[in-house]
């Protein structure tokens, strides 16, 4: 029992960080139907930038603050430089840009930075809390914590701001919203802005429990993909249920199988999602118009 | 008749002449290897380029097959004892046979859901190589015995030269020669619209299953010439950076048009070759390219200076 509980609370602390992932993914795609393959690079330049900025002998919450702001900076710069020029362009050739722009963050990342593991100190030390036989890092109550704040602040501001109202008609159909004055464009670079932002607030959340690298985007970009789609993609709850999902999966199976599959847990089940209940959970069919 | 065969035989006959005059100028056998790297490359790509430039479906997991053709030339010999030429054409069945099972599901979907499908079914091949260290070695990879074809080892990267060059002007031949039969054209009025396609009486599931499986055999094959080639192997041959290498070189030849994989392929390969002093750089430009043509060579090197040859005609 105690063994369970481990298990279920390490993939609730990973799976709220895929859920971050899963929402960054969900607003872009909601704003504009893009799938932005960059979005696990924004993680990555979270954590790395902190670690670097906190070495050059920045308090860590500056570092922390500093990173997310340079990351929605080049959140906004993606959009502004490679997504904008390509707006008639297909989604094929979206997605091979964003896949682009990956590789490149990725790319310079390794420049910038170095090609090093790095960790972060925990916020409030790294003795473990003893709870019901189940020791639990002080980190993973921060990291649930905080995507709890986020989860909230985000559905509030979407809901309760002229501008939240704004994404929402976006979103629902960008022609009827740019009839009613809605500039749809500012809506979609908002949208990259606060991936970014979210992103690079998970990869500072996660760092002091997984360690970063230049290359860590792209399996939480993947697995933030499939708790996505596990959710239904473009719906918001789907992303924070499917997150939660997948990390719970993901270490059942490294506890009771094997923890070198564990990464496939995600890739089967985005196959099997995708061929079983496309729409995925939350999701609604779409139907085609000829 | 003859004018058609003709026009449709042109760029294989020009790869040809130029593949043959080439070693001609070769200063050294360094440049046996890399044009032997590019033709493999240009053959995994030209299959890529069946299914994404003219069956529009797209694969970010090919370098999965890849993988697979590569682990056959290493894995068949060295706890089956069959012999590696033999296994190249085991590694290509069952790429055949993981492309239908894999592919009768996942082509079903559509744009960014079978992008991602099958960037899971690469990575997942991926990991299986690098976990199963009894058989692959794991993450450190294994040593590929030489083919020996007649009693004879094939070594040398001029050799190489000359079997994969060969083996991608047969490949190139046959691309074409698909292209223009019945399924061909199926598959290209499946990219236009695949409701009109359907309402056609195309049977879109089988073409576009058909498709993949070749694409993956292209594949496989390229991945076992690879492995023989330089006679080790490791997972990161089924990598996601190679699948999607794969596809920076379709999109930057020209999806399409299969001259154009090799001139992806070719600049892909030889890019980094001549640009050392930027090795750091290499993924940075990879990435970079890819943006930029997207942006603004969405039709890529081949297609783009055709149509200019073209309007100069006019």
């Amino acid at each position: 029992m105690a063994e369970l509980l481990q298990f279920v609370f390490s993939g609730l602390t990973v799976g709220a960080i895929y859920a971050l992932v899963a929402l960054g993914f969900t607003l872009i795609y909601k704003a504009s139907d893009i799938i932005n393959f960059a979005q696990g690079e924004f993680v990555m330049l979270g954590g790395m930038t902190t670690v670097f900025v906190a070495q050059a002998g920045v308090s860590l919450p500056l570092a922390a603050l500093i990173a997310v702001i340079v990351t929605t900076a080049i959140g906004l710069a993606l959009h502004r430089f490679a997504i904008e020029p390509a707006r008639e362009a297909t989604s094929v050739a979206l997605i091979m840009i964003t896949i682009g722009a990956s590789i490149f963050l990725r790319g310079m990342a390794q420049i910038v930075f170095d090609r090093r593991f790095h960790s972060l100190p925990p916020l409030f030390g790294a003795d473990p809390i003893q709870f019901g036989g189940a020791a639990i890092l002080p980190q993973s109550l921060v990291v649930l914590a905080s995507a709890t704040a986020i989860v909230i602040i985000l559905w509030l501001f979407i809901e309760r701001t002229i501008f939240g109202k704004a994404v929402i008609a976006t979103a629902a159909n960008r022609l009827a919203a740019r009839l009613i004055g809605v500039d749809t464009r500012r809506i979609v670079a908002f949208s990259f802005a606060v991936s970014a932002a979210i992103g690079a607030t998970a990869g500072v959340l996660i760092t002091p429990i997984a360690l970063t690298s230049y290359d860590a985007g792209t399996l939480l970009a993947l697995k933030g993909f499939a708790a996505a789609m596990l959710g239904g993609i473009g719906s918001a709850p789907g992303a924070v249920v499917g997150g939660i999902l997948i990390g719970m999966f993901e270490a059942l199976a490294a506890g009771y199988v094997s923890s070198n599959y564990k990464d496939a847990v995600a890739f089967l089940i985005i196959l099997i999602v995708l061929i079983a209940i496309p729409q995925g959970l939350f999701g609604r069919a779409k139907i085609e118009r000829v | 008749m003859r004018n058609l065969l003709e026009i449709r035989l042109l760029p294989p006959l020009a790869v040809a002449a130029i593949f043959v005059t080439l070693p001609w100028f070769f200063p050294s056998a360094y440049y046996y290897r890399i044009g032997a790297l590019v033709f493999i490359f240009a053959l995994a790509v030209a299959g890529l380029n069946l299914l994404m430039g003219f069956a529009g479906q797209v694969s970010l997991g090919h370098a999965g097959f890849l993988g697979i053709g590569a682990y056959s030339v290493a894995v068949g010999p060295a706890h089956l004892g069959m012999p590696s030429w033999l296994c190249v054409f085991a590694g290509a069945a069952l790429s055949a046979i993981v492309a239908f099972l894999v592919g009768r599901p996942i082509l079903r979907l559509k744009g960014h859901y079978l992008a991602v499908a099958t960037l899971g079914f690469g990575l997942l091949v991926a990991i299986v190589l690098t976990n199963e260290a009894g058989l692959t070695g794991g993450p450190d990879g294994m040593t590929v015995p030489r083919l020996l074809l007649f009693g004879w080892s094939v070594r040398g990267s001029d050799v190489w030269y000359w079997i994969t060059g060969a083996t991608f002007i047969v490949g190139f031949v046959l691309a074409l020669n698909l292209m223009k039969s019945p399924t061909g054209r199926a598959l290209q009025a499946i990219h236009d619209s695949e409701i009109a396609a359907r309402l056609l009486g195309i049977d879109i599931a089988r073409k576009k299953l058909a498709i993949f499986i070749i694409s993956a055999v292209y594949a496989s094959v390229a991945g076992s010439y690879l492995a023989l080639f330089n006679g080790h192997v490791t997972p990161d041959v089924a990598g996601f950076l190679r699948s999607i290498e794969l596809v920076a070189m379709v999109v930057l030849g020209g999806m399409g048009s299969i001259l154009g994989s090799l001139v992806g392929a070719g600049l892909l390969v030889v890019l980094p070759q001549a640009l050392t002093i930027f090795h750091e750089y290499e993924q940075a430009l990879l990435g970079l390219i890819l943006i930029v043509f997207m942006i603004f060579l969405r039709r890529g090197i081949v297609p783009s200076v055709a149509a200019v040859v073209s309007g100069w005609r006019k």
